[in-house]
């Protein structure tokens, strides 16, 4: 299956990437033998084959359902590039 | 002062705890180490007014008890530390300082450890070189024009250089042990979940995992002992007793079945590699150990079904790089998608994008089955050859990478060429098992080259055993002119 310049803006969209149009060229090609070399697993038949999901053998642990953090609004928003004292700012969302 | 460049960790720790060297006089000694070391670009944040004050609250301790008493110790920049800018080698990133620690750093630090610094990487782990770090490549001390390998390049060209006794790096699919061969020292990939996960800028959070870098077993052992533990706030962390390795470190391997696997003879291989796996297969039949022919039928499916399963996973972790909670935010845009969009484009490099853009489109409605849900399919096949080897054998032996460290610059234009690094570190990944780097020999360029050996999962006591004995025979020694000070 190969990817072409359109493809690959479609992907950049869903990704939220902006993409400079002059390297959709290259990057296109790069995607393309990327997705190429992965094709090989075609090769094999997993009709019966289990996917899986998780590596670790166990069920996850319940834990009792009590707060053990809290109260660190001022951490939370330190790093943000754009906020007041008590939220994240945005970009106008609504008109 | 002493000269702790031919030291050990343990050296060190067993110096301070005896009081021959006080904690000060050690983390000042890397810090000029450190400090004329600049060439290497294996730091990216340093924080020696920080050191020097924790090493003189150490010196004033009653209780040196901790496995690591008073050692300062510099770590990938990839584990976020309180008040100590975490980077993941990204742009994104640039100016991010978490206000929490991360548990494996944690460990550190209770164990007596200082921090010196933050390590150089690949961009959020991804690269095999070290050249997609925002922060400029990291120069192997073996050569001057020389990759040290990634993703935690830096982690391997500071301890090479005698910049750090020991560090940490993370390994999603070589990042540790691929380094580790490439500048002589001894990497170890653990058990998915024996190390938390928590505080580490993720990557592929089903197959990334903590390690120990050091520079002979012994170390190796006392610092998987101080790192790993179980961890509430990782639902994946494995919740098991610790285990004492250092102490438990013995090279009795006689009568062990080793394996080796055919499949790892690939096509083109230097003979230099073909040589020192003959090499360290008859050191381990010199030890004792019966050396045992074994299949892994479906390595060569390995890489593939990475660059599926990572990347896929990377996408939906790196989702979370908005410009809106922390990290960088474009001033383009006229509205909240335009601003994520060019602070996404602007703030991620070109390979971070490669496989953000892969994993979206392998995990996009149409696309799913065909890739992802086959990637998880071979997974399977893969993990299925590795229990059904190890009913028959204690470990594995394969050399860690394809060849020894190559230029800078070298693999930069063809991704797949880069990604067939990890042709050898990828497969223990998939499968969630341990596995040790440990150097082997030199090639005819005067470069290091590693050896692998891999067990079932929780069997690092026996993977670091076996090290342990060959690493006596192997005798590897490696003297650097120290060219970049």
């Amino acid at each position: 299956m190969s990817i072409d310049k359109n493809q690959v803006k479609k992907v950049a969209k869903l990704s939220r990437i902006s993409l400079d149009d002059t390297k959709l060229e290259s990057l296109s090609k790069d995607l393309a033998s990327i997705l190429n070399f992965v094709e090989q697993l075609n090769e094999l038949d997993t009709k019966k084959t289990e996917p899986l999901t998780s590596i670790v053998d166990k069920t996850l642990e319940p834990r009792a359902d009590k707060i053990n953090d809290g109260k660190i609004k001022n951490e939370i928003l330190k790093n943000s590039p754009d906020k007041n004292e008590d939220f994240f700012i945005v970009p106008k969302v609504i008109e | 002062m002493s000269d702790f460049n031919k030291s050990s960790l343990s050296e060190i720790v067993n110096l301070i705890k005896s009081k021959k060297v006080s904690s000060l006089e050690v983390t000042n000694h890397f810090i000029k180490n450190v400090e004329r070391s600049k060439k290497l670009n294996s730091f990216i944040t340093t924080c020696f007014e920080e050191s020097v004050k924790n090493a003189k609250q150490f010196d004033s301790k009653k209780n040196f008890d901790g496995l690591l008493s008073g050692v300062p110790l510099a770590v990938k920049d990839l584990f976020c530390t309180k008040n100590v800018k975490t980077t993941a080698g990204s742009k994104i990133l640039e100016n991010f300082t978490p206000t929490y620690e991360s548990t494996v750093t944690r460990n550190l630090w209770s164990e007596g450890a200082i921090l010196l610094g933050k390590l150089n990487c690949d961009e959020f782990a991804m690269g095999s070189s070290n050249e997609t770090s925002y922060f400029g490549n990291t120069i192997n001390p073996v050569g001057k024009d020389l990759v040290p390998g990634g993703s935690s390049g830096g982690s391997a060209s500071a301890l090479a250089a005698n910049l750090t006794p020991a560090t940490i790096g993370t390994d999603t699919g070589g990042s540790i042990r691929q380094p580790a061969s490439f500048t002589g020292t001894v990497g170890l990939k653990p058990t998915y979940g024996l190390c938390s996960r928590w505080g580490i800028v993720a990557f592929a959070s089903s197959l990334d995992q903590a390690g120990p870098m050091t520079k002979n077993v012994e170390d190796c052992a006392l610092l998987l002992e101080a790192m790993s533990g179980h961890d509430e706030k990782d639902s994946t962390s494995i919740n098991k007793k610790n285990e004492k390795y250092s102490k438990n470190l013995n090279e009795k391997i006689k009568g062990l079945k080793i394996g080796i696997p055919k499949e790892y003879r690939v096509e083109n291989m230097p003979k230099e590699i073909d040589s020192l796996w003959k090499k360290g297969i008859d050191i381990l039949k010199n030890s004792g150990a019966k050396i045992v022919d074994v299949s892994l039928p479906h390595t060569k499916y390995a890489l593939p079904t990475y660059y599926i399963v990572a990347p896929a996973e990377a996408s939906s972790n790196l989702a979370r790089y908005d410009g809106v909670k922390y990290g960088y935010r474009s001033k383009k845009g006229k509205n909240l998608i335009e601003m994520y969009e060019n602070t996404r484009g602007e703030g991620f490099g070109d390979e971070v994008k490669r496989r953000i853009l892969i994993g979206t489109y392998v995990l996009s409605s149409g696309y799913y089955d065909a890739y992802y849900l086959k990637a998880q399919k071979v997974r399977r096949l893969i993990k299925n050859d590795f229990d059904k080897c190890f009913k028959n054998v204690d470990a594995i032996l394969t050399p860690s990478t394809p060849s020894s460290a190559f230029k800078i610059g070298e693999k930069t234009n063809d991704p797949i060429s880069m990604y067939l690094n990890d042709i050898f570190t990828v497969p223990v990944n998939l499968a969630g098992i341990p596995a040790i780097s440990i150097p082997a020999g030199q090639d005819e360029k005067g470069y290091p080259l590693g050896l692998q050996l891999i067990t079932k999962a929780l069997d690092e006591q026996k993977v670091l055993n076996i090290a342990f004995a060959m690493e006596k025979s192997i005798d590897f020694k490696q003297s650097l002119n120290r060219w970049w000070e």
